[in-house]
Protein backbone atom coordinates (compact mmCIF):
# COMPACT_ATOMS: atom_id res chain seq x y z
CA UNK A 1 0.00 0.00 0.00
CA UNK A 2 3.00 2.27 -0.45
CA UNK A 3 1.23 3.81 -3.43
CA UNK A 4 -1.19 5.52 -1.02
CA UNK A 5 1.72 7.12 0.83
CA UNK A 6 3.00 8.52 -2.47
CA UNK A 7 -0.52 9.51 -3.54
CA UNK A 8 -1.28 11.46 -0.38
CA UNK A 9 2.08 13.22 -0.52
CA UNK A 10 1.49 14.14 -4.18
CA UNK A 11 -2.01 15.42 -3.47
CA UNK A 12 -0.82 17.56 -0.55
CA UNK A 13 2.17 18.83 -2.52
CA UNK A 14 -0.10 20.03 -5.34
CA UNK A 15 -1.79 22.32 -2.84
CA UNK A 16 1.54 23.64 -1.56
CA UNK A 17 2.19 25.31 -4.89
CA UNK A 18 0.03 28.15 -6.18
CA UNK A 19 -0.70 26.14 -9.35
CA UNK A 20 -3.49 23.98 -7.93
CA UNK A 21 -5.19 26.92 -6.20
CA UNK A 22 -4.97 29.10 -9.30
CA UNK A 23 -6.38 26.37 -11.51
CA UNK A 24 -9.22 25.66 -9.08
CA UNK A 25 -10.13 29.34 -8.85
CA UNK A 26 -10.00 30.09 -12.58
CA UNK A 27 -11.84 26.92 -13.56
CA UNK A 28 -14.57 27.58 -11.02
CA UNK A 29 -15.06 31.07 -12.43
CA UNK A 30 -15.31 29.78 -16.01
CA UNK A 31 -17.62 26.88 -15.11
CA UNK A 32 -19.87 29.24 -13.15
CA UNK A 33 -20.10 31.48 -16.22
CA UNK A 34 -20.95 28.52 -18.49
CA UNK A 35 -23.51 27.32 -15.96
CA UNK A 36 -25.20 30.70 -15.71
CA UNK A 37 -25.40 31.04 -19.51
CA UNK A 38 -27.11 27.66 -19.69
CA UNK A 39 -29.58 28.64 -16.94
CA UNK A 40 -30.28 31.84 -18.86
CA UNK A 41 -30.87 29.84 -22.08
CA UNK A 42 -33.29 27.60 -20.23
CA UNK A 43 -35.36 30.49 -18.86
CA UNK A 44 -35.57 31.91 -22.40
CA UNK A 45 -36.59 28.59 -23.95
CA UNK A 46 -38.91 27.52 -21.16
CA UNK A 47 -42.22 28.81 -22.71
CA UNK A 48 -41.47 27.06 -26.03
CA UNK A 49 -40.35 23.85 -24.37
CA UNK A 50 -43.52 23.66 -22.34
CA UNK A 51 -45.55 23.19 -25.55
CA UNK A 52 -43.46 20.29 -26.92
CA UNK A 53 -44.56 16.90 -25.73
CA UNK A 54 -41.65 14.90 -24.22
CA UNK A 55 -39.40 17.87 -24.94
CA UNK A 56 -36.01 18.39 -23.34
CA UNK A 57 -36.19 19.35 -19.69
CA UNK A 58 -34.05 21.37 -17.28
CA UNK A 59 -31.40 18.67 -17.02
CA UNK A 60 -31.03 18.27 -20.80
CA UNK A 61 -30.54 21.98 -21.39
CA UNK A 62 -28.09 22.62 -18.57
CA UNK A 63 -26.13 19.51 -17.60
CA UNK A 64 -24.70 18.06 -20.87
CA UNK A 65 -23.41 21.42 -22.21
CA UNK A 66 -21.87 22.28 -18.84
CA UNK A 67 -20.07 18.93 -18.54
CA UNK A 68 -19.15 18.95 -22.22
CA UNK A 69 -17.49 22.35 -21.89
CA UNK A 70 -15.83 21.25 -18.68
CA UNK A 71 -14.37 18.29 -20.62
CA UNK A 72 -12.83 20.57 -23.25
CA UNK A 73 -11.45 22.99 -20.66
CA UNK A 74 -9.96 20.14 -18.63
CA UNK A 75 -8.32 18.84 -21.80
CA UNK A 76 -6.36 22.09 -21.78
CA UNK A 77 -5.65 22.08 -18.06
CA UNK A 78 -4.80 18.44 -17.25
CA UNK A 79 -1.47 18.48 -19.14
CA UNK A 80 -0.39 21.38 -16.91
CA UNK A 81 -1.14 19.34 -13.81
CA UNK A 82 0.48 16.13 -15.01
CA UNK A 83 3.61 17.52 -16.69
CA UNK A 84 5.66 17.65 -13.49
CA UNK A 85 4.66 14.24 -12.13
CA UNK A 86 7.70 12.17 -13.15
CA UNK A 87 9.54 14.62 -15.35
CA UNK A 88 9.79 17.23 -12.59
CA UNK A 89 11.12 14.70 -10.10
CA UNK A 90 13.69 13.56 -12.60
CA UNK A 91 14.84 17.12 -13.21
CA UNK A 92 14.98 17.98 -9.51
CA UNK A 93 16.86 14.72 -8.90
CA UNK A 94 14.29 13.69 -6.31
CA UNK A 95 13.28 10.59 -8.24
CA UNK A 96 16.25 8.77 -6.67
CA UNK A 97 14.43 8.89 -3.33
CA UNK A 98 11.55 6.88 -4.77
CA UNK A 99 13.74 4.59 -6.86
CA UNK A 100 15.97 3.63 -3.94
CA UNK A 101 13.05 3.20 -1.51
CA UNK A 102 11.45 -0.23 -1.09
CA UNK A 103 8.58 0.56 -3.47
CA UNK A 104 7.95 -0.96 -6.87
CA UNK A 105 7.69 1.02 -10.09
CA UNK A 106 3.98 0.23 -10.13
CA UNK A 107 3.61 1.81 -6.66
CA UNK A 108 5.36 4.96 -7.84
CA UNK A 109 3.24 5.33 -10.97
CA UNK A 110 -0.08 4.44 -9.34
CA UNK A 111 0.70 6.67 -6.36
CA UNK A 112 1.50 9.63 -8.58
CA UNK A 113 -1.58 8.93 -10.66
CA UNK A 114 -3.94 8.73 -7.69
CA UNK A 115 -2.47 11.94 -6.27
CA UNK A 116 -3.22 14.01 -9.35
CA UNK A 117 -6.52 12.19 -9.93
CA UNK A 118 -7.59 13.36 -6.47
CA UNK A 119 -7.29 16.98 -7.56
CA UNK A 120 -9.07 16.35 -10.87
CA UNK A 121 -11.96 14.59 -9.15
CA UNK A 122 -12.18 17.52 -6.79
CA UNK A 123 -12.66 19.76 -9.84
CA UNK A 124 -15.36 17.38 -11.16
CA UNK A 125 -17.08 17.53 -7.76
CA UNK A 126 -17.03 21.32 -7.83
CA UNK A 127 -18.59 21.31 -11.32
CA UNK A 128 -21.24 18.83 -10.17
CA UNK A 129 -22.23 21.06 -7.28
CA UNK A 130 -23.57 23.71 -9.65
CA UNK A 131 -26.42 21.71 -11.24
CA UNK A 132 -27.16 20.29 -7.78
CA UNK A 133 -27.92 23.83 -6.62
CA UNK A 134 -30.92 23.77 -8.98
CA UNK A 135 -32.55 21.26 -6.67
CA UNK A 136 -33.42 24.18 -4.42
CA UNK A 137 -35.93 25.50 -6.92
CA UNK A 138 -36.53 22.75 -9.46
CA UNK A 139 -36.26 19.12 -10.30
CA UNK A 140 -33.24 17.34 -11.75
CA UNK A 141 -33.03 14.09 -13.68
CA UNK A 142 -30.70 12.44 -11.17
CA UNK A 143 -29.85 9.53 -13.45
CA UNK A 144 -28.72 11.76 -16.26
CA UNK A 145 -26.83 13.99 -13.87
CA UNK A 146 -24.95 11.03 -12.40
CA UNK A 147 -24.20 9.69 -15.87
CA UNK A 148 -22.64 13.05 -16.75
CA UNK A 149 -20.57 13.10 -13.57
CA UNK A 150 -19.35 9.59 -14.32
CA UNK A 151 -18.53 10.53 -17.90
CA UNK A 152 -16.50 13.56 -16.84
CA UNK A 153 -14.72 11.58 -14.10
CA UNK A 154 -13.73 8.85 -16.55
CA UNK A 155 -12.65 11.47 -19.07
CA UNK A 156 -10.33 13.30 -16.68
CA UNK A 157 -9.00 9.97 -15.40
CA UNK A 158 -8.08 9.12 -19.00
CA UNK A 159 -6.50 12.57 -19.51
CA UNK A 160 -4.41 12.13 -16.38
CA UNK A 161 -3.17 8.66 -17.43
CA UNK A 162 -2.05 9.93 -20.83
CA UNK A 163 -0.45 12.99 -19.22
CA UNK A 164 1.41 10.83 -16.71
CA UNK A 165 2.82 8.65 -19.46
CA UNK A 166 4.12 11.63 -21.41
CA UNK A 167 5.60 13.04 -18.22
CA UNK A 168 7.46 9.78 -17.66
CA UNK A 169 9.02 9.78 -21.12
CA UNK A 170 9.65 13.50 -21.66
CA UNK A 171 12.87 15.14 -20.54
CA UNK A 172 11.32 18.55 -20.02
CA UNK A 173 7.95 19.39 -18.40
CA UNK A 174 6.94 21.73 -21.22
CA UNK A 175 7.49 18.96 -23.76
CA UNK A 176 5.41 16.63 -21.56
CA UNK A 177 2.61 19.21 -21.45
CA UNK A 178 2.70 19.89 -25.18
CA UNK A 179 2.88 16.19 -25.96
CA UNK A 180 -0.06 15.22 -23.79
CA UNK A 181 -2.09 18.18 -25.01
CA UNK A 182 -1.43 17.21 -28.64
CA UNK A 183 -2.23 13.55 -28.04
CA UNK A 184 -5.47 14.30 -26.19
CA UNK A 185 -6.63 16.85 -28.74
CA UNK A 186 -5.95 14.41 -31.57
CA UNK A 187 -7.94 11.70 -29.81
CA UNK A 188 -10.70 14.24 -29.17
CA UNK A 189 -11.12 15.27 -32.82
CA UNK A 190 -10.39 11.87 -34.33
CA UNK A 191 -14.00 11.18 -35.34
CA UNK A 192 -14.36 14.47 -37.23
CA UNK A 193 -13.35 12.60 -40.38
CA UNK A 194 -16.56 10.59 -40.24
CA UNK A 195 -18.60 13.53 -41.53
CA UNK A 196 -16.55 13.94 -44.71
CA UNK A 197 -17.99 12.36 -47.89
CA UNK A 198 -19.74 9.46 -46.20
CA UNK A 199 -16.38 8.10 -45.21
CA UNK A 200 -16.54 6.20 -41.96
CA UNK A 201 -13.69 4.66 -40.13
CA UNK A 202 -14.88 2.43 -37.34
CA UNK A 203 -11.40 2.36 -35.87
CA UNK A 204 -11.20 6.15 -35.64
CA UNK A 205 -14.69 6.28 -34.24
CA UNK A 206 -13.79 3.74 -31.59
CA UNK A 207 -10.57 5.55 -30.69
CA UNK A 208 -12.21 8.95 -30.33
CA UNK A 209 -12.51 10.12 -26.76
CA UNK A 210 -15.34 12.47 -27.67
CA UNK A 211 -17.63 9.79 -29.01
CA UNK A 212 -17.44 7.63 -25.88
CA UNK A 213 -17.79 10.67 -23.69
CA UNK A 214 -20.93 11.81 -25.49
CA UNK A 215 -22.44 8.33 -25.38
CA UNK A 216 -22.09 8.32 -21.61
CA UNK A 217 -23.36 11.88 -21.37
CA UNK A 218 -26.59 10.91 -23.08
CA UNK A 219 -27.31 8.74 -20.06
CA UNK A 220 -26.57 5.46 -21.75
CA UNK A 221 -23.99 3.70 -19.60
CA UNK A 222 -22.72 0.94 -21.84
CA UNK A 223 -19.88 -1.44 -21.15
CA UNK A 224 -18.24 -0.48 -24.45
CA UNK A 225 -17.78 3.12 -23.39
CA UNK A 226 -16.83 2.46 -19.78
CA UNK A 227 -14.53 -0.34 -20.98
CA UNK A 228 -12.90 2.04 -23.46
CA UNK A 229 -11.97 4.47 -20.69
CA UNK A 230 -10.75 1.75 -18.34
CA UNK A 231 -8.60 0.22 -21.10
CA UNK A 232 -7.26 3.66 -21.96
CA UNK A 233 -6.29 4.33 -18.33
CA UNK A 234 -4.74 0.89 -17.70
CA UNK A 235 -2.90 1.01 -21.00
CA UNK A 236 -1.21 4.32 -20.25
CA UNK A 237 -0.45 3.33 -16.65
CA UNK A 238 1.26 0.14 -17.85
CA UNK A 239 3.22 2.11 -20.43
CA UNK A 240 4.33 4.53 -17.69
CA UNK A 241 5.50 1.71 -15.43
CA UNK A 242 7.36 0.21 -18.35
CA UNK A 243 8.97 3.52 -19.20
CA UNK A 244 10.14 4.01 -15.60
CA UNK A 245 11.74 0.55 -15.61
CA UNK A 246 13.25 1.15 -18.99
CA UNK A 247 14.80 4.39 -17.86
CA UNK A 248 16.71 2.49 -15.19
CA UNK A 249 18.15 0.21 -17.80
CA UNK A 250 18.98 2.57 -20.64
CA UNK A 251 19.55 6.01 -19.25
CA UNK B 1 27.96 -10.25 4.49
CA UNK B 2 25.79 -7.14 4.09
CA UNK B 3 26.50 -6.37 0.49
CA UNK B 4 27.96 -8.34 -2.32
CA UNK B 5 28.56 -6.96 -5.80
CA UNK B 6 29.78 -9.34 -8.46
CA UNK B 7 31.13 -8.46 -11.87
CA UNK B 8 29.16 -5.27 -12.35
CA UNK B 9 29.17 -3.69 -15.77
CA UNK B 10 27.38 -0.59 -16.92
CA UNK B 11 27.35 0.85 -20.40
CA UNK B 12 26.05 4.27 -21.46
CA UNK B 13 25.59 3.58 -25.13
CA UNK B 14 28.99 2.29 -26.17
CA UNK B 15 30.83 3.98 -23.34
CA UNK B 16 31.66 1.59 -20.53
CA UNK B 17 31.29 3.53 -17.26
CA UNK B 18 31.77 0.58 -14.89
CA UNK B 19 33.88 -2.35 -15.96
CA UNK B 20 33.85 -5.60 -14.00
CA UNK B 21 33.62 -4.21 -10.47
CA UNK B 22 33.30 -6.74 -7.63
CA UNK B 23 33.49 -6.13 -3.90
CA UNK B 24 31.85 -6.98 -0.58
CA UNK B 25 30.88 -5.10 2.56
CA UNK B 26 30.43 -6.55 6.03
CA UNK B 27 28.91 -5.09 9.20
CA UNK B 28 31.22 -2.66 10.94
CA UNK B 29 33.01 -1.64 7.78
CA UNK B 30 33.21 1.86 6.38
CA UNK B 31 34.22 1.51 2.78
CA UNK B 32 35.63 4.54 1.02
CA UNK B 33 35.12 4.77 -2.69
CA UNK B 34 37.85 6.92 -4.08
CA UNK B 35 38.34 8.13 -7.61
CA UNK B 36 38.69 11.19 -9.82
CA UNK B 37 35.66 12.79 -11.47
CA UNK B 38 34.05 10.53 -14.03
CA UNK B 39 35.67 7.39 -12.66
CA UNK B 40 32.35 5.59 -12.19
CA UNK B 41 31.79 6.15 -8.47
CA UNK B 42 28.29 7.59 -8.79
CA UNK B 43 27.24 5.04 -11.41
CA UNK B 44 28.35 2.19 -9.15
CA UNK B 45 26.45 3.64 -6.21
CA UNK B 46 23.33 4.18 -8.29
CA UNK B 47 23.46 0.53 -9.30
CA UNK B 48 23.87 -0.58 -5.68
CA UNK B 49 20.72 1.33 -4.77
CA UNK B 50 18.56 0.22 -7.65
CA UNK B 51 18.39 3.64 -9.29
CA UNK B 52 20.20 2.25 -12.33
CA UNK B 53 20.12 -1.33 -13.50
CA UNK B 54 23.54 -2.84 -14.20
CA UNK B 55 24.18 -3.98 -17.78
CA UNK B 56 25.53 -7.22 -16.30
CA UNK B 57 26.40 -8.56 -12.87
CA UNK B 58 24.75 -9.34 -9.58
CA UNK B 59 24.10 -7.35 -6.42
CA UNK B 60 23.06 -8.94 -3.14
CA UNK B 61 21.97 -6.86 -0.18
CA UNK B 62 21.77 -8.74 3.10
CA UNK B 63 21.74 -11.91 1.00
CA UNK B 64 18.79 -10.79 -1.16
CA UNK B 65 19.23 -10.34 -4.89
CA UNK B 66 18.55 -6.68 -5.70
CA UNK B 67 17.57 -7.37 -9.30
CA UNK B 68 15.27 -10.31 -8.59
CA UNK B 69 13.59 -8.97 -5.43
CA UNK B 70 14.14 -5.21 -5.53
CA UNK B 71 11.45 -4.23 -3.03
CA UNK B 72 12.64 -6.62 -0.30
CA UNK B 73 16.31 -5.86 -0.88
CA UNK B 74 15.83 -2.08 -0.77
CA UNK B 75 14.41 -2.34 2.78
CA UNK B 76 17.99 -2.75 3.98
CA UNK B 77 19.25 0.30 2.09
CA UNK B 78 19.72 3.95 2.88
CA UNK B 79 20.96 6.12 0.05
CA UNK B 80 22.16 9.68 -0.25
CA UNK B 81 22.63 10.52 -3.95
CA UNK B 82 25.18 13.08 -5.13
CA UNK B 83 22.40 15.69 -5.22
CA UNK B 84 20.27 15.25 -2.06
CA UNK B 85 16.74 14.28 -3.18
CA UNK B 86 14.82 16.96 -1.30
CA UNK B 87 11.33 18.30 -1.86
CA UNK B 88 11.99 21.98 -1.43
CA UNK B 89 8.38 22.89 -0.68
CA UNK B 90 8.23 20.65 2.43
CA UNK B 91 9.47 21.31 5.94
CA UNK B 92 12.22 19.12 7.35
CA UNK B 93 9.67 17.32 9.56
CA UNK B 94 7.27 16.66 6.69
CA UNK B 95 10.01 15.45 4.39
CA UNK B 96 11.56 13.07 6.92
CA UNK B 97 8.14 11.70 7.89
CA UNK B 98 7.42 11.04 4.22
CA UNK B 99 10.69 9.22 3.66
CA UNK B 100 10.14 7.20 6.85
CA UNK B 101 6.76 6.09 5.49
CA UNK B 102 8.28 5.28 2.10
CA UNK B 103 10.87 3.10 3.79
CA UNK B 104 8.20 1.21 5.69
CA UNK B 105 8.76 2.59 9.18
CA UNK B 106 5.57 1.79 11.11
CA UNK B 107 3.28 4.63 12.15
CA UNK B 108 4.09 4.38 15.83
CA UNK B 109 7.86 4.37 15.26
CA UNK B 110 7.86 7.17 12.69
CA UNK B 111 7.89 10.07 15.16
CA UNK B 112 10.72 8.56 17.18
CA UNK B 113 12.78 7.68 14.10
CA UNK B 114 12.41 11.19 12.67
CA UNK B 115 13.35 12.84 15.98
CA UNK B 116 16.37 10.58 16.40
CA UNK B 117 17.64 11.17 12.85
CA UNK B 118 17.25 14.93 13.38
CA UNK B 119 19.25 14.74 16.59
CA UNK B 120 22.01 12.72 15.01
CA UNK B 121 22.32 15.13 12.09
CA UNK B 122 21.89 18.32 14.13
CA UNK B 123 18.59 19.30 12.55
CA UNK B 124 16.40 19.67 15.62
CA UNK B 125 16.58 23.48 15.55
CA UNK B 126 15.43 23.74 11.92
CA UNK B 127 12.85 20.94 11.93
CA UNK B 128 9.93 23.32 11.27
CA UNK B 129 11.60 25.24 8.44
CA UNK B 130 11.10 24.80 4.72
CA UNK B 131 13.88 22.86 3.05
CA UNK B 132 14.07 25.50 0.29
CA UNK B 133 15.11 28.11 2.87
CA UNK B 134 17.91 26.03 4.42
CA UNK B 135 21.56 26.55 3.59
CA UNK B 136 23.33 24.00 1.44
CA UNK B 137 25.05 22.45 4.45
CA UNK B 138 21.74 21.90 6.23
CA UNK B 139 20.17 20.51 3.07
CA UNK B 140 23.03 18.03 2.89
CA UNK B 141 22.31 17.03 6.50
CA UNK B 142 18.64 16.51 5.68
CA UNK B 143 19.80 14.22 2.88
CA UNK B 144 21.92 12.23 5.32
CA UNK B 145 19.09 12.09 7.87
CA UNK B 146 16.81 10.70 5.17
CA UNK B 147 19.35 7.96 4.44
CA UNK B 148 19.77 6.79 8.04
CA UNK B 149 16.39 7.27 9.68
CA UNK B 150 15.08 3.76 9.05
CA UNK B 151 18.19 2.07 10.51
CA UNK B 152 19.21 0.42 7.24
CA UNK B 153 21.84 -2.30 7.26
CA UNK B 154 23.67 -0.74 4.32
CA UNK B 155 24.13 3.03 4.07
CA UNK B 156 25.38 4.42 0.76
CA UNK B 157 26.53 8.04 0.82
CA UNK B 158 27.61 9.73 -2.39
CA UNK B 159 30.00 12.56 -1.49
CA UNK B 160 28.40 13.27 1.89
CA UNK B 161 30.64 16.18 2.91
CA UNK B 162 30.39 18.30 -0.23
CA UNK B 163 29.29 21.83 0.53
CA UNK B 164 29.79 21.61 4.29
CA UNK B 165 32.01 23.90 6.35
CA UNK B 166 35.05 22.40 8.15
CA UNK B 167 33.23 22.09 11.48
CA UNK B 168 30.28 20.32 9.87
CA UNK B 169 32.67 18.07 7.95
CA UNK B 170 34.27 16.84 11.14
CA UNK B 171 30.82 16.31 12.69
CA UNK B 172 29.65 14.31 9.71
CA UNK B 173 32.84 12.26 9.73
CA UNK B 174 32.28 11.44 13.37
CA UNK B 175 28.69 10.48 12.54
CA UNK B 176 29.89 8.20 9.73
CA UNK B 177 32.36 6.47 12.05
CA UNK B 178 29.56 6.01 14.58
CA UNK B 179 27.24 4.59 11.93
CA UNK B 180 30.00 2.25 10.82
CA UNK B 181 29.87 0.46 14.16
CA UNK B 182 26.37 -0.99 13.68
CA UNK B 183 25.84 -0.71 9.93
CA UNK B 184 27.87 -1.13 6.79
CA UNK B 185 28.68 2.20 5.19
CA UNK B 186 29.88 2.98 1.68
CA UNK B 187 30.90 6.52 0.93
CA UNK B 188 32.38 8.05 -2.14
CA UNK B 189 34.72 10.98 -2.23
CA UNK B 190 37.56 12.42 -4.23
CA UNK B 191 39.44 13.47 -1.16
CA UNK B 192 42.04 11.13 0.25
CA UNK B 193 42.01 12.78 3.69
CA UNK B 194 38.33 11.92 4.05
CA UNK B 195 39.01 8.25 3.44
CA UNK B 196 41.91 8.28 5.87
CA UNK B 197 39.78 9.84 8.60
CA UNK B 198 36.53 7.96 8.40
CA UNK B 199 37.00 4.69 6.53
CA UNK B 200 38.22 1.26 7.51
CA UNK B 201 38.53 0.06 3.93
CA UNK B 202 39.30 1.80 0.70
CA UNK B 203 38.66 1.12 -2.94
CA UNK B 204 40.11 3.14 -5.74
CA UNK B 205 38.24 3.22 -9.00
CA UNK B 206 39.75 4.54 -12.19
CA UNK B 207 38.12 4.59 -15.61
CA UNK B 208 35.42 2.21 -14.40
CA UNK B 209 37.82 -0.38 -13.00
CA UNK B 210 38.78 -1.15 -9.44
CA UNK B 211 42.51 -0.73 -9.17
CA UNK B 212 42.76 -1.11 -5.42
CA UNK B 213 40.72 -2.79 -2.71
CA UNK B 214 42.49 -2.67 0.65
CA UNK B 215 42.14 -1.86 4.31
CA UNK B 216 43.22 1.63 5.24
CA UNK B 217 46.22 0.24 7.14
CA UNK B 218 47.42 -1.62 4.08
CA UNK B 219 46.97 1.51 1.98
CA UNK B 220 49.19 3.47 4.34
CA UNK B 221 51.91 0.86 3.95
CA UNK B 222 51.49 0.88 0.20
CA UNK B 223 51.95 4.59 0.08
CA UNK B 224 55.53 4.06 1.00
CA UNK B 225 56.90 7.38 -0.18
CA UNK B 226 56.60 10.46 1.95
CA UNK B 227 57.43 14.07 1.10
CA UNK B 228 59.10 16.65 3.26
CA UNK B 229 59.67 20.27 2.34
CA UNK B 230 62.81 21.97 3.60
CA UNK B 231 63.66 25.67 3.55
CA UNK B 232 67.15 26.88 4.36
CA UNK B 233 68.64 30.34 4.42
CA UNK B 234 71.55 29.40 2.15
CA UNK B 235 71.15 27.28 -0.95
CA UNK B 236 71.75 23.61 -0.08
CA UNK B 237 73.92 21.25 -2.06
CA UNK B 238 71.44 18.93 -3.63
CA UNK B 239 73.80 16.19 -4.69
CA UNK B 240 75.08 15.90 -1.12
CA UNK B 241 71.54 15.46 0.20
CA UNK B 242 70.44 12.97 -2.41
CA UNK B 243 73.36 10.76 -1.45
CA UNK B 244 71.74 10.15 1.98
CA UNK B 245 70.15 6.78 2.64
CA UNK B 246 66.37 6.79 2.26
CA UNK B 247 66.18 9.80 -0.06
CA UNK B 248 64.56 8.81 -3.33
CA UNK B 249 64.57 12.07 -5.22
CA UNK B 250 64.79 15.80 -4.67
CA UNK B 251 62.61 18.41 -6.29
CA UNK B 252 63.82 21.98 -6.36
CA UNK B 253 61.06 24.50 -5.63
CA UNK B 254 63.26 27.61 -5.44
CA UNK B 255 66.86 28.49 -4.64
CA UNK B 256 66.39 27.88 -0.88
CA UNK B 257 63.45 25.52 -0.85
CA UNK B 258 63.48 21.84 -1.80
CA UNK B 259 61.10 18.91 -1.61
CA UNK B 260 62.50 15.55 -0.68
CA UNK B 261 60.69 12.35 -1.64
CA UNK B 262 61.70 9.61 0.76
CA UNK B 263 60.88 6.05 1.66
CA UNK B 264 58.77 5.78 4.82
CA UNK B 265 60.41 2.50 5.79
CA UNK B 266 63.76 4.29 5.95
CA UNK B 267 62.89 7.80 7.09
CA UNK B 268 65.88 10.07 6.50
CA UNK B 269 64.61 13.19 8.31
CA UNK B 270 67.09 12.92 11.17
CA UNK B 271 70.01 12.46 8.78
CA UNK B 272 68.78 15.37 6.64
CA UNK B 273 68.65 17.80 9.55
CA UNK B 274 72.05 16.68 10.79
CA UNK B 275 73.59 17.16 7.36
CA UNK B 276 72.03 20.59 6.89
CA UNK B 277 73.14 21.82 10.30
CA UNK B 278 76.63 20.39 9.87
CA UNK B 279 76.98 22.08 6.50
CA UNK B 280 75.78 25.41 7.97
CA UNK B 281 72.90 26.08 5.48
CA UNK B 282 70.75 27.24 8.38
CA UNK B 283 67.58 25.22 8.54
CA UNK B 284 64.52 27.49 8.63
CA UNK B 285 61.61 25.22 8.02
CA UNK B 286 60.96 21.51 7.77
CA UNK B 287 57.42 20.47 7.01
CA UNK B 288 55.83 17.20 5.93
CA UNK B 289 53.79 17.51 2.75
CA UNK B 290 50.54 15.53 2.53
CA UNK B 291 50.42 13.47 -0.59
CA UNK B 292 47.80 14.60 -3.02
CA UNK B 293 45.25 12.25 -4.41
CA UNK B 294 46.84 12.57 -7.81
CA UNK B 295 50.20 11.42 -6.51
CA UNK B 296 48.59 8.33 -4.98
CA UNK B 297 46.74 7.66 -8.18
CA UNK B 298 49.73 8.05 -10.36
CA UNK B 299 51.78 5.73 -8.21
CA UNK B 300 48.96 3.19 -8.07
CA UNK B 301 48.21 3.29 -11.77
CA UNK B 302 51.92 2.95 -12.46
CA UNK B 303 52.06 -0.07 -10.13
CA UNK B 304 48.96 -1.46 -11.78
CA UNK B 305 50.48 -1.25 -15.22
CA UNK B 306 53.91 -2.58 -14.34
Amino acid sequence: MKCLVIASREFKTLFLSPLAWTILAILQLIFAYVFLTQVETFTMLQPKLAIIENGPGLTDIIVPPLFGNAGIILLLVTPLLTMQLICGERRNKTLALLLSAPVSSADIIIGKYLGVLGLLLLIVALVSLMPLSLLMGGELDVGKFLANSLALSLLVAAFAAAGLYLSSIALHPVIAAMGSFGLLLLLWILDWTTGIKDQRSELFEYLSLLRHFQNLQSGLISTVDVGYFLLFICGFLLLSIHSLDNHRRFK
Amino acid sequence: MLLQAEHLYRYYGKHCAVNDVSFTLTRGEVLGFLGPNGAGKTTTMQMLCGVLAPSAGQIKINGIDLLAQPVTAKRYLGYLPDTPPLYRELTVDEFLTYSAQLHGVTKKDTHHAVKQAQERCGLTAVSKRLIANLSKGFQQRVGIAQAILHYPEVIVLDEPTVGLDPLQISEIRALIRELGRDHGVILSTHRLSEVQESCSHVQIIHQGQLILNETIVALKLMMDTGIVQITTRLAPNISQLSALAGVNSIEKISENCIRIHYSVANNPTQRLTETIIAAGWELQELAPVKKSMEAVFISLIRDNES
